[in-house]
C-alpha cells in the first residue's frame, strides 16, 4: 500500500480548488439571464474551462502579498512626511507633473476600480471573475495610496486641492475621462480589451515606468514608491489583458474580427491619451528619464513588436494605427507642450519654456524635428515673456470629437499643417484630429456623437457657477469658467517663473539646505 | 525568437533573485534604471526556487515575487518550484 501523504497541495492544485472549484452554474434562473453582458458583444465561448491564470494566484495569498506591500508603502509615505521630503525634488517645475498625475491619471484608477468590479460581475467565467475581482481590489487600492502619497504635496503647493471636482469640469481632464467612460460604457470583453490588453499590456509601460523612474531621478521618493507599489500589480493585470485577448482568440474563429477592431480603436485611443505622459516625459521633468521617442522604441517598437509576432498566429495583425503613431514620436510631445504653454491660464499647472540646456537636450534627442519646427517657436515666446507680452492664449480651441485633445496635431508627412478631418452625422457635423479619430467616431458615431466636449459646453454657457448670467454687461467668460472648475487664479495657474510655488519652494529649501 | 524580459524594484530582498537569474539563464543582460533592475533574456527565462535558497539560504516562496514585481513579458507559466517567461506555447 502506498502510503505516501502529500503534505500540501501544488500551486496548479491549490489554484484549480480555490478559485475554479467555488464557482457553480445557477439553477433557479438560466445563466443566460444571470450573466446577460457576456454574450451580447458577439464573442463567441465554448469552453470556460480553457481560461487560464497563469499566475494562478488565490484569494489567500492576494491579501498576504498586498498586506506586504501597504505595509512598505506607508512607512516611506510616513518617512516622507516627516523629514519633509518634499524638498528634495529637483526643482518646483517636477511638482506640475505631480499635478497632472493627480487630477488626470489618479481618477482613472477609480474608474478602473469599478469596471472591473462590473466585469467581475458579468463574465460566466470563474478564471476570469477572481482575476477581475482582484484587479477591482487593486484600482482602489492605486486610488487611494495615490491620494494619500500626494496629500502631502497637497499641503505644501497649488493645484492638487480639488482634483476630483475638476476631473469633471476642466478641458484637459475630459481627455481621460473621456477614454475611461468609453471604455466602462462597452461591454465586458471590450472593456478587458481596451483596459487591460491595450492600456495595461501594450502602453502602461509607458506610463508608470517612465513616470516612476522620472520620479526617482527628481528625487520623490514618495511616488517611486507609490508608483513601484501599484506597478507590482500592474505585471498581474497585463497578464489578464494577455489572456484574455489569447482565449477569445482561441475558442472561436469569429471572435478574430471583433478583436481585432477592438485593438486598432484601443491602441488609437491609448496612444492619444498618452501623448500627456510624453510631454511629460519630455518637458516637465528637471531630470530626464528618457524622451518619449525613445520610450516609444523600446516599450511598443520592440516589445510590442515581439506581441504581435506571436499573436498573428491567429491571424491578427498589429494596430492599425501604430505606423502612424511610429512616425509622430517625433513631433507629438512638442506640440502638445506648445499647446498647454498657449493655454496657461486655463490649466491648474505651471508650464515655462525649457531652459538652454534642456534645449539642447531636446535637439538631441529629436534631432530631426526639434530645431527645425519647435525650438524657434520655444526661443519666440522666450523673447516675447522677457519684454513682458507672456503669451496666454484667450481664445478656445477646437477640439476632436473622439479624443477630446485641441486640434493641435499634424497631418501625417507635414509638421507644418494642422490636421483637420470631419464626418456628418444625422445633420451635424463633426470634427476629428486625425484619420485614427475619424474611424472611430465613423464605427460607433451613435456613442460619439453624446460627446461631452469642454469648448462646446462652454460656449453653451453650462461651464459657469450657479447663478452666472452671462448676458449682463462686462460679463467675462474665462474667469467664470475658472470659478466653475475650482481654480484660484493666479495660484494655480500661469506661468511657473511668477508661481507661488516657486517663490516658496525656493523660500523653503535655502535654510533646509544651509546653516540659517 | 523574441526577447522576453522581468522588471524587478532594486532592493535588498530581489538581489538574490537577480542574482539567480543571471545564473539560470546564461546569455541574459541586467540593466539598470533608477530604482529598478531590468533583466531581458533571448526567447525564454526562468526563475528557478532552489536557486534564489541556494542564494539566501533561507525558504523562499516565489509567489513573493508579487512584492517586488514591475513589469515582464511573454507568456507565464508558474509553479511552486520555478516561474517561466517564454513566446513558446
Amino acid at each position: 500500500m502506498d502510503m505516501q501523504v502529500k503534505k500540501k497541495l501544488g500551486l496548479k492544485d491549490r489554484y484549480a480548488l480555490m478559485t475554479r472549484d467555488l464557482g457553480w452554474d445557477t439553477t433557479y434562473q438560466p445563466m443566460e439571464k444571470v450573466f446577460p453582458y457576456d454574450r451580447y458583444e458577439g464573442i463567441k465561448i465554448h469552453d470556460w474551462d480553457k481560461w487560464e491564470d497563469p499566475f494562478r494566484l488565490t484569494m489567500d495569498a492576494y491579501w498576504k502579498y498586498q498586506g506586504e506591500k501597504e505595509k512598505k508603502l506607508y512607512a516611506v509615505m510616513e518617512a516622507f512626511a516627516q523629514n519633509n521630503g518634499h524638498l528634495g525634488v529637483t526643482d518646483a517645475r517636477y511638482l506640475n507633473a505631480i499635478k497632472l498625475f493627480i487630477q488626470g491619471v489618479s481618477p482613472l484608477e477609480y474608474y478602473a476600480h469599478r469596471g472591473f468590479a462590473h466585469a467581475g460581475r458579468h463574465f460566466s467565467g470563474v478564471g476570469a471573475r477572481v482575476a477581475c475581482q482582484m484587479q477591482s481590489i487593486d484600482e482602489l487600492r492605486h486610488f487611494q495610496t495615490q491620494v494619500h502619497t500626494i496629500s502631502n504635496y497637497n499641503k505644501h503647493y497649488n493645484g492638487m486641492h480639488s482634483f476630483r471636482h475638476m476631473f469633471d469640469r476642466v478641458w484637459y481632464l475630459s481627455v481621460p475621462k473621456s477614454f475611461f467612460e468609453d471604455a466602462l460604457s462597452a461591454g465586458p470583453f471590450e472593456f478587458l480589451t481596451s483596459v487591460s490588453f491595450s492600456f495595461e499590456y501594450v502602453l502602461t509601460n509607458l506610463l508608470f515606468v517612465p513616470f516612476m523612474s522620472g520620479a526617482a531621478y527628481n528625487g520623490d521618493m514618495a511616488t517611486v514608491t507609490f508608483g513601484f507599489s501599484a506597478q507590482s500589480d500592474e505585471s498581474r493585470h497585463m497578464t489578464l489583458g494577455l489572456e484574455c485577448i489569447k482565449f477569445m482568440l482561441e475558442q472561436d474563429p469569429d471572435n478574430v474580427p471583433i478583436v481585432q477592431a477592438w485593438m486598432d480603436k484601443w491602441f488609437w485611443r491609448g496612444y492619444r491619451l498618452l501623448t500627456l505622459v510624453g510631454m511629460m516625459m519630455d518637458y516637465m521633468l528637471p531630470k530626464r528619464v528618457m524622451s518619449w521617442a525613445e520610450a516609444w522604441e523600446i516599450y511598443v517598437e520592440q516589445n510590442g513588436g515581439a506581441l504581435f509576432k506571436d499573436l498573428a498566429r491567429y491571424g491578427i495583425r498589429p494596430p492599425k494605427g501604430l505606423a502612424q503613431a511610429t512616425a509622430d514620436k517625433h513631433h507629438i510631445t512638442h506640440q502638445a507642450w506648445g499647446t498647454f504653454y498657449n493655454y496657461a491660464a486655463a490649466a491648474p499647472f505651471h508650464t515655462w519654456i525649457p531652459e538652454k540646456d534642456e534645449m539642447e537636450w531636446l535637439s538631441a534627442k529629436y534631432p530631426d524635428t526639434f530645431d527645425k519646427h519647435y525650438r524657434p517657436r520655444l526661443e519666440h515666446w522666450r523673447e516675447q515673456d522677457a519684454a513682458g507680452n507672456r503669451f496666454y492664449n484667450k481664445t478656445l480651441p477646437m477640439l476632436c470629437n473622439t479624443c477630446q485633445i485641441p486640434m493641435l496635431f499634424t497631418e501625417p508627412g507635414d509638421p507644418t499643417k494642422i490636421c483637420y478631418r470631419e464626418s456628418d452625422y444625422l445633420g451635424d457635423k463633426f470634427h476629428f484630429c486625425s484619420d485614427g479619430c475619424k474611424e472611430i467616431f465613423d464605427h460607433e458615431p451613435a456613442k460619439y456623437a453624446q460627446s461631452w466636449l469642454p469648448v462646446h459646453q462652454i460656449y453653451q454657457g453650462n461651464c459657469f457657477p450657479e447663478g452666472t448670467d452671462p448676458t449682463k454687461e462686462g460679463f467675462e467668460p474665462l474667469p467664470a469658467v475658472l470659478d466653475y472648475y475650482g481654480m484660484n487664479f493666479g495660484r494655480d495657474n500661469l506661468d511657473f517663473n511668477v508661481s507661488e510655488d516657486k517663490r516658496n519652494f525656493e523660500q523653503w529649501r535655502g535654510p533646509s539646505s544651509s546653516n540659517t | 525568437m523574441s526577447n522576453v524580459f522581468i522588471a524587478l524594484q532594486n532592493n535588498e530582498e530581489t538581489r538574490p533573485i537577480i542574482e539567480a537569474i543571471l545564473a539560470d539563464n546564461p546569455g541574459s543582460a541586467r540593466s539598470d534604471a533608477p530604482g529598478m533592475v531590468r533583466v531581458d533574456a533571448a526567447d525564454r527565462l526562468v526563475i528557478r526556487r532552489e536557486t534564489i535558497e541556494a542564494q539566501t539560504g533561507q525558504p523562499f516562496d516565489l509567489q513573493y515575487l508579487h512584492v517586488n514585481l514591475i513589469s515582464l513579458t511573454g507568456y507565464i507559466d508558474e509553479d511552486d518550484d520555478q516561474l517561466t517567461l517564454s513566446w513558446s506555447h
